[in-house]
């Protein structure tokens, strides 16, 4: 459902993401991890089209996101990082204008914006405007934005950031529920019990290129990390081990 | 380890010191670090050259008026010197009310609106250093302006009055205190404001207020016509006018002082060192004063400044129903943009402007002397008309700038969106141009059609300027989308500033260029046809060709004018990266 072959982008002489290639399959939950600065919302903007690739091919469901932008974007659901909202419209009008966007009117779209809104618990606060939303009520209108047109993907980016413990939960139970009727996800998150819990196969970025991909138990062999959790192997991959030792020996006195 | 026993070390000694406070500047230095950067990232050699040249051109045409002016008030012995001080004084006083206002307006951001205000309140920083800072942030933000226009008018009395060193040390005192004393009071007024209204209505609330009060004083100024203040008749006698130039203008106001603290080093009749220390001495007391009130005001305000501003609503747009026709995606855009505007009051208090612009313009075309007492002649009542399409064509270019530039920059922060949706972006600029033309339309033909139904003109020239002003605007709205496309402005969220950069001050010289040319190319088709007309000649291959070529052209160069900025904006929404 998402191809991503040899994808790359250069902002001049730095390379910010290597030439990447992976496949996520139709009723995926495909995790991307990697530190700060790794290139996961550089490479999730160029599957969602909003970046153009410095090289490589970038597909979602068959269609080209260069050759055919418009036939690639139709399937696709985008959570972005904190992004700004249209903060005049209402939470119900700015569901509407997405729906519009993505070819949907009528009834049905304001049907589906209504039920994702009372889902989210958002019912009560859809005809106010955005600008005195909380940044958790903002997260919430984001998530049901990208699913009020009915997409066949969703590319998430850090989905959890302001969600309390409820909406949090309903959000891991909507990409679970996503996936298991069929529908791919592509989340890329810090939080790795999130990715550990949910996700299929997991990719760990770490400057720019995968240094790792596959099932929790192919990470845990290409780390060889045995039976360690996700935290393990990700800081074994990234380098965090480094830091972790360095802390270690900050605290023993002996090492003075 | 080092790093943990000189934590443990410090934690112990800190009761012992009391924090140390950073300086007023380092307070400041984060502003002035980001301006500086803000100049070096946008440094082009072109740009610069031109924002040289443009400012070189301004300041020479002030400095050549004033000179001309003061030069030509010493001629006249006696009065001369009492004319130019009381000239300084009035330049002063008029800049006075502006400078209160927009301090209070920038006060409003500088001290409960800024995102850095988090931090700083949550720092151990005294009050009083922090409302220096802020002080210093919103005299510089709210003044440059004026002082930049100062400096050719001071420059002037200082070349006309052989100024000495002297000069040059007193004027930028007497400057910073003229410009310190508005700071304070707008401050003042502003703390006062929120603590009474929540900051975020506080701001429309000050928009509207400043807007409403710009257009009353334009519109005051030109209904009291100031030429006829210079008709000779006006005046009694003599010795009534200089009585009346020797008494100040307003005694107990900084501007008057300024003024006199200003010539003080001139050596002009009567001049004395008194209001430059009433200035400085003011200036200092009233800095006392807003600290103090700072103190008392501040931190309730800050937290009123939190809480939310307006709420929700419900109501159906009859627009909806026009727009079902359109596609799902150009619908949802233009419904998106019209409620946005009627909601942001920084966009739709622009129309109160754009009225008094109107208003301004067919006023002055109904004051021309065309008939009254001597009957002008159909041939100069038809040139105007003509060279009326040029200005009628200038006040859509403004209102373009105002309305149309800015479409662009305030898509920019959810491009994303738009960007990621299967929205194609040829959608996305039609929808913003057909947003900005269609008004655009309705008042360009109505100020014509209004303002030749005053003229008295009908025929080819009528007929011509209204097919022109439409050409016209099709394109100056084409060239404000696309200069607003290559000249985005992302991170502010005021849509009155948009179109102040160095964009908007290039769409205006290229659409001005344009309607030259178009006005240039129209001229000979006109001037045939009027002198048959005239002549009582009927149309011959001559006029026509004229009017082919001519007409022709013009309308070619709207064609590009208005397909070229479009493409432009087209590639450029689709190559900005953020």
């Amino acid at each position: 459902m998402i191809e991503l072959h040899g994808v790359t982008k250069r902002y001049g002489r730095f390379t910010a993401v290597h030439p990447i290639d992976l496949t996520v399959a139709r009723g995926e939950l495909f995790g991307f991890l990697g530190p700060n600065g790794a290139g996961k919302t550089t490479t999730i903007r160029m599957a969602t089209g909003v970046l153009r690739p410095t090289a490589g091919q970038v597909r979602i469901a068959g269609k080209d996101m260069v050759r055919d932008p418009i036939g690639a974007k139709r399937h696709i659901g985008y959570i972005p990082d904190r992004p700004a909202l249209y903060e005049k419209l209402t939470g119900e009008e700015f569901l509407r204008f997405v729906g519009g966007l993505w070819g949907r009117s009528g009834a049905t779209v304001r049907k589906r914006a209504d039920d994702l809104l009372e889902m989210f618990q958002l019912a009560d606060w859809k005809h106010t405007i955005i600008e005195n939303y909380s940044n958790g009520m903002r997260q919430k209108l984001l998530i049901c934005s990208a699913l009020v047109h009915s997409p066949d993907v969703i590319i998430v980016d850090e989905p959890m950031i302001g969600l309390d413990p409820r909406a949090a939960r309903l959000m891991k139970d909507v990409l679970r529920a996503f996936a298991d009727n069929g529908g791919t996800v592509f989340l890329s998150t810090h939080t790795l019990e999130v990715a550990q819990a949910l996700c299929h196969r997991i990719a760990i970025l770490n400057q720019g290129s995968i240094r790792a991909m596959g099932t929790i138990d192919e990470l845990r062999h290409e780390a060889e990390a045995g039976t360690a959790g996700l935290e393990e192997i990700f800081l074994k991959l990234t380098g965090g081990h480094q830091v972790q030792e360095l802390m270690a020996a900050l605290h023993d006195p002996s090492s003075d | 380890m080092i790093l943990f026993r000189e934590t443990q070390e410090r934690r112990a000694l800190a009761p012992a010191r009391a924090p140390v406070q950073p300086g007023v500047f380092d307070l400041y230095a984060p502003r002035w670090l980001a301006a500086r950067r803000r100049m070096h990232e946008g440094r082009s050699v072109a740009r610069g050259v031109l924002l040289g040249l443009v400012g070189l051109v301004f300041w020479t045409i002030v400095f050549a008026l004033i000179y001309r002016m003061i030069s030509y008030f010493r001629s006249t012995p006696g009065v001369g010197d009492l004319l130019a001080v009381k000239l300084l004084g009035l330049l002063l006083l008029a800049f006075l009310p502006i400078l209160l206002l927009s301090n209070v307006i920038t006060a409003l951001s500088s001290f409960f609106l800024a995102r850095d205000l988090e931090l700083l309140a949550a720092a151990p920083v005294d009050g009083t250093r922090l409302y220096l800072a802020r002080l210093l942030e919103t005299t510089i933000h709210s003044s440059w302006m004026i002082a930049l226009v100062l400096v050719p008018i001071l420059s002037a009395y200082a070349a006309v009055f052989d100024a000495g060193p002297l000069f040059l040390v007193t004027a930028p005192v007497a400057l910073a205190g003229y410009l310190l004393i508005p700071a304070v009071v707008g401050t003042a007024v502003t703390q006062l404001l929120v603590n009474v209204f929540p900051a975020r209505r506080a701001r429309e609330l000050l928009a509207l207020i400043a807007l409403l009060a710009g257009a009353v004083v334009i519109v005051g100024l030109r209904l009291i016509r100031p030429e006829q203040l210079a008709r000779p008749e006006g005046f009694r006698d003599l010795v009534d006018f200089i009585a009346t130039l020797r008494t100040p203008q307003s005694v107990w106001l900084p501007s008057e002082w300024a003024a006199q603290a200003l010539v003080a080093p001139l050596d002009l009749a009567g001049a004395d060192w008194f209001p430059l220390l009433l200035l400085g001495s003011t200036a200092a007391a009233f800095t006392v004063f807003g600290a103090w009130a700072h103190e008392r005001l501040f931190r309730v305000g800050l937290s009123r400044a939190q809480e939310g501003s307006s709420s929700g609503t419900r109501r159906t747009w009859p627009i909806e129903r026009l727009l079902s026709p359109l596609g799902h995606a150009p619908r949802s855009l233009i419904l998106k943009d019209v409620r946005t505007f009627f909601r942001d009051t920084t966009q739709w208090s622009q129309l109160i402007l754009l009225a008094v612009l109107v208003v301004i313009y067919v006023y002055n075309i109904k004051m021309l002397p065309l008939f009254s007492g001597e009957d002008v002649g159909f041939f100069l009542t038809n040139v105007i008309v003509f060279l009326n399409i040029g200005l009628a064509g200038f006040v859509i270019a403004a209102i373009a700038a105002r309305f149309v530039f800015p479409a662009v920059s305030l898509e920019g922060r959810t491009l994303w969106l738009l960007r990621s949706s299967p929205l194609r972006l040829s959608s996305l600029v039609w929808s913003k141009y057909w947003m900005g033309l269609l008004p655009l339309l309705v008042l360009a033909v109505a100020i014509t059609t209004g303002t030749n139904a005053i003229l008295r003109v009908s025929g080819f020239v009528a007929v011509l300027s209204l097919l022109t002003i439409v050409a016209v605007t099709f394109a100056v709205a084409a060239l404000a989308l696309g200069f607003g496309a290559v000249f985005p402005k992302f991170n502010t969220d005021n849509a009155a500033d948009i179109p102040t950069g160095f964009g908007g001050l290039l769409f205006m010289m290229v659409s001005t260029a344009y309607l030259a040319a178009v006005v240039v190319l129209e001229a000979w088709p006109v001037y045939a046809v009027l002198l048959s007309r005239l002549r009582n000649q009927a149309l011959g291959i001559e006029q026509w060709s004229a009017i082919v070529i001519g007409v022709g052209l013009a309308l070619l160069l709207s064609v590009a004018a208005t397909v070229i900025p479009l493409r432009v904006a087209r590639r450029r929404i689709e190559a900005i990266e953020f």
